[in-house]
């Protein structure tokens, strides 16, 4: 039956779904937050985290091996850790090589939008390129055993993993952007760039530091969608699809729509799954995206450039 | 965004740095990297399960610097082209006037379009091999007329489309259709030639469908739902199995046929006679492009793009132009949907990618946004190219998409207007770096719920 089968095991995959989409859709927003560009190769950072994660656990337990008790904590944080750094270096680099040129030259938006997608079609290549064209999985970390049941449904110890690591970074990062300096800058900087520097608040840094932000959560998201798919040079394109759809739907330059608007399309998506075809799936998303620019192209909870969170 | 960096420097700047920030040298350093960059892109490559092994055969000096002495000669040729740009152009501008006089007569440009077109006709016939000419009709004829189609898009009006492969779908699956090659009966089969209007027809709806909710909010968002509609064209293609024959795909269809009184005409398996059928096509469009480009409506997506609130209080309704764009775009695209399918007799999903999307936009960012002409040569050269490396085997086909990806930030970066610029575009693109105007729709309209 539509909805009602499974709901619950549903409702478990779904907020895991949806919390690596939270992750991911906050680096669209805060990029779009300050630059009003949507940053295509953000997708192609979620996959370097991946790759990261993917050689770091492979280095650490070779190709096939296991990681028990206390090691298993210690690989998956590590691998969080290397994975959310090499999306930030990814992200730092992209920002520095391909956007700040077009940002000095003062160029046309259509010029960042090209740059990106062209950004995230020669990251995806090269990944292929350089690390072979099959998938990988990682070396299994931790025994996956259910935990708990939620009305019968299973919860595993990879849904906890993703649930905690994506609650306790998001809570930072809510945190960090409504209190600290440097989140105020960058708030700053979505409200109005020109005053921002006028005011002295160095431009060009707050755009870096955001790039590496959103960069650390795209990456460590990588490493977490790795554990339970697999890593290959093309693992971005569809998450970050909709990833982006769910900084929509949460409304785009605010940063707990993009929590929100992930979860919930998460949700919807694995809810909606029930009444079609499984290789249906990634046409929810899509089909999501195209009704809310129908009817509510806001989002959720609002457009709030520069007011985030 | 402000550019802060020469105000906010400090005054007593350090003589490193001073040194380190010098336009020479700052290139120099570029060149550099771009060399390393250029080294590990062309390494072997790489291997699952041995992340190092493509990077470090790749970065062994011999190949190393190769590829750094390669650039350094690239800024050599730069340099020296900085040092003598000036005499040189001065020098130059004399024949140049004349050159633009005798091209401001009517009749020498008559003259130069005929010998092109003559051109045209007889060096594929004359100089290539099969492998030639049929690069010559399905990589480089085809792409061409994409590329003229995606140029309305993204050239004439400024905007952003990422899934354009999925109108060519359209109009393929539209043509198996008609010619009774699906599972699915139609209740008349046709000739293909009658398919070329239903497909444009139905490309244009398709291309309302999509663009009428996306194109009244921000510009951009055009760009993520076409990627997401190009992504989502390949998905029902394999999976409505009953309708498109899922991943198999449409077999036999039918070669186009002319029975006009006493001429029977069958194109079969030559390549040459799809050759002429597809030149006369491409100057028919081009010449139908050229004329809409300074039309009413061209002049419309001039003003648009150059400043859209202005066209706006002047009477132009953005949203309706950028829609005839976009779907006249679309229905070019189902329009060589029509003639590939036709001509390869066979259609299957993986052709429709989204990646053929971003293909055909390096055609139309390499020749030049706005440039018809640029559309065309940079089909000739970027498809042209990529046909000479699968004939040579120079790298790996897979790693195309790598190149496509570096010559868009490249272009970006150094050449935003192309090789063969629109002088309006350029112009437009250096106004906009100066402050004025956009020279791209991608702003909210006005009254928009995303302004």
């Amino acid at each position: 039956m539509c909805f009602t089968s499974n709901f619950w095991s549903l409702t478990i995959d779904g907020l895991n779904n949806g919390f690596l989409y939270a992750l991911i859709a906050l680096g669209y927003t805060l990029v779009y937050g300050v630059l009003q560009l949507i940053n295509f190769a953000h997708s192609e950072v979620f996959m370097s985290g991946g790759f990261a994660g993917l050689f770091l656990t492979q280095w650490w337990l070779g190709a096939n091996g296991s990681a028990h008790g206390a090691e298993s904590v210690f690989v998956v944080v590590a691998g969080v850790i290397i994975g959310g750094l090499a999306g930030g270096s990814v992200a730092f680099l992209l920002e520095r090589v391909a956007y700040r040129p077009l940002r000095r030259r003062n160029a046309p938006r259509l010029a960042f939008l090209i740059t990106a997608i062209g950004a995230s079609y020669f990251l995806f290549s090269l990944a292929g390129h350089l690390f072979g064209r099959d998938s990988q999985s990682v070396p299994q970390l931790y025994d996956n055993k259910q935990v708990f049941t939620v009305f019968g449904a299973g919860v595993h110890v990879y849904d906890l993993v993703v649930a905690v690591s994506a609650i306790l970074m998001m809570l930072l990062l809510d945190r960090v952007v409504a209190h600290s300096r440097l989140g105020q800058g960058i708030r700053a900087v979505a409200q109005d760039a020109e005053t921002a520097s006028l005011l002295g608040v160095n431009i060009d840094r707050v755009i870096s530091q955001t790039f590496i932000i959103g960069g650390l959560l795209g990456g460590a998201a990588g490493f977490l969608f790795g554990i339970g798919n697999s890593v290959s040079y093309t693992m971005g394109f569809v998450p970050g699809l909709k990833a982006f759809t769910a900084a929509v739907l949460g409304g785009i330059g605010n940063i707990r729509g993009a929590m929100l608007g992930g979860i919930v399309l998460g949700l919807v998506e694995n809810w909606g799954v029930t009444c079609v075809r499984n290789s249906w799936r990634d046409v929810i998303a899509f089909g999501i995206l195209v009704l809310i620019l129908m009817f509510r192209p806001t989002g959720l909870l609002g457009e709030r450039l520069g007011r985030s969170a | 965004m402000t550019a802060t960096s020469d105000i906010s420097r400090p005054i007593g700047l350090s003589r490193t740095r001073q040194l380190l920030t010098h336009p020479t040298v700052r290139s120099f350093t570029t060149f550099v990297a771009l060399g390393v960059v250029a080294a590990i892109v062309t390494g072997p490559q790489g291997r699952t399960g041995d992340p190092t092994y493509s990077i470090s055969k790749a970065l062994q000096p011999g190949h190393l610097f190769l590829w750094i002495g390669i650039a350094l000669a690239f800024w050599l040729v730069l340099v020296a082209w900085l040092a003598v740009r000036g005499q040189v152009r001065a020098v130059v501008a004399g024949p140049r006037q004349q050159v633009r006089t005798v091209w401001g007569i009517s009749y020498v440009r008559w003259v130069f379009y005929i010998v092109l077109i003559v051109l045209a006709v007889l060096i594929p016939r004359e100089f290539f091999g099969e492998y030639w000419q049929e690069v010559t009709v399905t990589s480089i004829g085809i792409y061409a007329l994409l590329a003229i189609g995606l140029n309305v898009v993204v050239g004439f009006a400024g905007l952003l489309d990422l899934g354009y492969i999925a109108f060519y779908a359209i109009g393929a699956y539209a043509t198996a259709y008609f010619t009774g090659t699906l599972p699915v009966q139609p209740p008349f089969t046709i000739n293909p030639f009658f398919a070329l209007p239903i497909a444009v027809v139905a490309c244009m709806i398709a291309g309302f469908i999509l663009g009428a909710p996306t194109l009244r909010l921000r510009g951009d968002y055009l760009a993520i739902v076409t990627l997401g509609f190009g992504e989502l064209i390949t998905i029902l293609a394999i999976n409505l199995d009953s309708i498109t024959n899922g991943s198999r795909g449409a077999f036999g269809i039918p070669a186009f046929t002319i029975h006009l009184g006493p001429i029977h005409y069958e194109w079969g398996l030559d390549i040459l006679p799809y050759y002429y059928l597809l030149l006369i096509f491409i100057v028919l469009i081009y010449w139908l492009f050229h004329r809409l480009e300074n039309s009413r409506v061209g002049r419309a997506w001039t003003a648009v793009r150059e400043d859209e609130v202005a066209a706006q209080a002047c009477g132009i309704p953005p949203v309706k132009y950028k829609l005839l764009a976009f779907a006249i775009g679309a229905s070019t695209s189902g329009f060589a949907g029509v003639l590939y399918a036709s001509k390869n007799s066979f259609i299957n999903p993986s052709i429709f990618t989204v990646n053929r999307s971003i293909l055909v936009l390096v055609l139309v960012i390499f020749g030049g946004m706005g440039s018809l002409a640029g559309s065309i040569v940079g089909a000739i050269v970027v498809q042209g190219f990529f046909a000479l490396v699968l004939k040579n085997n120079w790298f790996d086909p897979a790693d195309i998409y790598m190149y496509v990806g570096a010559v868009l930030i490249g272009m970006m970066i150094f050449r935003p207007q192309g090789i063969i610029p629109s002088k309006r575009r350029a112009r437009e693109i250096g106004l906009a770096e100066r402050g004025l105007g956009s020279a791209d729709a991608l702003a909210a309209p006005a009254g928009s719920p995303t302004s």
